[in-house]
């Protein structure tokens, strides 16, 4: 257990290394979401949203999951980059835990999103954000665990695709329907029946409805229930496929 | 005793075209302190067995022993007791080399204090003291080559395999690489199991080789004694030896009927 912490804080240290000499990668990735609070936010001003809070309430926490759906599921570009100069390979010849070889890139790449959130909803707050800071904290937490899900299943399929011709188109398909389809943008309250049926088959759904309940003050409703539940699902599901993957990487 | 042995080992790709039998059971066995050739025409399963027994590749036959690990049930295990340099490498190139030496060294679970030390210990022992702030980009490729085996040597492994460690450098890096391998295992007693396609490099610096061609051992011996049996004589080239063994060309005429 102690080595499997070690490794991971290891890695962890090795790849936070690598982010922090770039700051290109730490504040590029929170560019779109600022774009969109400041280009988008305001046409949502007075429009009936269907649901609990004001405009900004509903558009930041789905801001800060498009980033996390968009970064993390692209994390997977630098394990293919690995793979191709060989230190994939070496870390998996050494006898280190293969859960932390996942969780030491994945880490960071949470730390890196939660980051970013943070700047977000600062941006935001100067706009006219108003929420409650439990229900932000909330938000954060949430944020951390969905991207370390994504991202995980972002580094399981980049290494089984393992060409980042294919990779890139392949995750393109799999973001822009997860992005219309829970609802990110606009609720779903505005949705048609079967639009509104049919984002019910998307485990995103669940943490945005459960996000935007943080972000009004309800802690205790059935959208925070499912929102926890589907959360930990996701990330105990995409953690172990992903370390399966890191087991036999490159057969 | 052997260090290495391995019995029917086999591993089998499933393609779209139907299965692809890369290693049709290889039984082969190393002993402590040898330098091994691994030698095949492209495509024989080398690097498919050498990265079976580094345990990156899982069987899909047979078993093999590697320092006194089962490969199958304790491939942490082998992990501790071998080291493995890759034919690309494995270094980052943004990162310098005191990084890469230093986090090898704590990968292999060496204390933080211990780790720096063991760094600067290969750097002098390699020559890669005056590069060590440099990033891995800055190196030339036999500065490279010399670190990609300083990392495979961190945890001093009684066994390294080096998967064609010359490849791309020029006859005077070749030359040192040369004495390295030598020094292993005369100061350490460490054995070497390396593949290659020189086959002067082979003949110079293997105590024994194996030959594989189409996922099977099809001879091994010393230099000498494969020379003297498929080459013809002690005298016969190498690379006559070779071709001879994996049929690339028809066996030299030889009046003497071939003993078996």
């Amino acid at each position: 257990m102690s080595a499997f912490l070690s490794d991971t804080a290891l890695l962890f240290g090795r790849y936070a290394r690598q982010t922090l000499r770039s700051k290109f990668q730490m504040l590029f990735g929170a560019l779109m979401p600022l774009l969109y609070l400041v280009f988008f936010g305001p046409l949502l001003t007075g429009l009936p949203l269907g649901t609990q809070g004001d405009s900004w309430q509903v558009l930041v926490p789905g801001l800060l999951l498009q980033l996390g759906l968009f970064g993390a599921l692209f994390a997977g570009f630098s394990v293919i980059i690995e793979q191709q100069s060989g230190v994939l390979e070496r870390m998996r010849a050494a006898p280190v835990s293969r859960l932390a070889l996942l969780l030491g890139r994945v880490l960071r790449d949470a730390a890196l999103f939660v980051f970013q959130a943070v700047l977000v909803v600062l941006a935001a707050t100067a706009l006219g954000l108003r929420a409650p800071l439990a229900g932000v904290l909330i938000g954060f937490a949430f944020v951390g665990v969905l991207t370390t899900a994504l991202a995980s299943l972002s580094y399981a399929l980049a290494l089984k695709v393992s060409r980042p011709h294919d990779f890139g188109p392949l995750i393109n398909g799999l973001s822009m329907p997860s992005m219309l389809l829970s609802g990110l943008m606009l609720p779903m309250a505005l949705a048609p029946g079967w639009l509104d049926a049919l984002s019910h088959l998307m485990p995103f759904r669940y943490v945005v409805d459960a996000m935007r309940a943080g972000y009004v003050g309800d802690y205790t409703g059935t959208a925070m229930l499912y929102g926890v539940l589907m959360s930990a699902a996701l990330v105990a599901a995409a953690v172990t496929v992903g370390t399966r993957v890191f087991r036999r990487a490159g057969a | 005793m052997a260090i290495i042995s391995t019995a029917g080992l086999t591993r089998t790709f499933s393609t779209k075209a139907g299965p692809v039998e890369a290693v049709r059971g290889i039984d082969l066995t190393v002993e402590r302190g040898e330098i091994l050739g691994f030698l095949g025409p492209n495509g024989a399963g080398k690097t498919t067995t050498l990265r079976m027994l580094t345990t990156l590749l899982a069987p899909t036959g047979g078993a093999a022993t590697v320092a006194g690990h089962d490969l199958l049930r304790d491939p942490a295990g082998v992990r501790r007791r071998i080291g493995y340099v890759a034919q690309s490498g494995g270094v980052d190139p943004q990162v310098s080399v005191r990084e890469e030496l230093v986090t090898q060294g704590r990968l292999y679970r060496l204390p933080r204090a211990e780790a720096a030390a063991r760094a600067e210990e290969l750097a002098r022992d390699l020559s890669l003291t005056d590069l060590m702030d440099r990033t891995c980009a800055a190196l030339s490729g036999g500065q490279r080559r010399r670190l990609d085996i300083a990392m495979g040597l961190t945890h001093r492994p009684e066994v390294l395999f080096l998967d064609e460690p010359t490849t791309g450098l020029d006859p005077g890096s070749r030359a040192d690489l040369w004495d390295l391998v030598r020094r292993l295992r005369d100061e350490y007693g460490t054995t070497v199991f390396l593949t290659t396609h020189y086959l002067d490099e082979a003949d110079a610096l293997s105590d024994r080789l194996v030959v594989v061609d189409k996922g099977r051992v099809a001879a091994e011996g010393t230099p000498s004694a494969l020379k003297l049996r498929y080459g013809g004589s002690i005298d016969a080239t190498l690379q006559d030896t070779f071709l001879a063994i994996t049929g690339r060309t028809p066996a030299p005429v030889d009046t003497t009927p071939v003993a078996v």
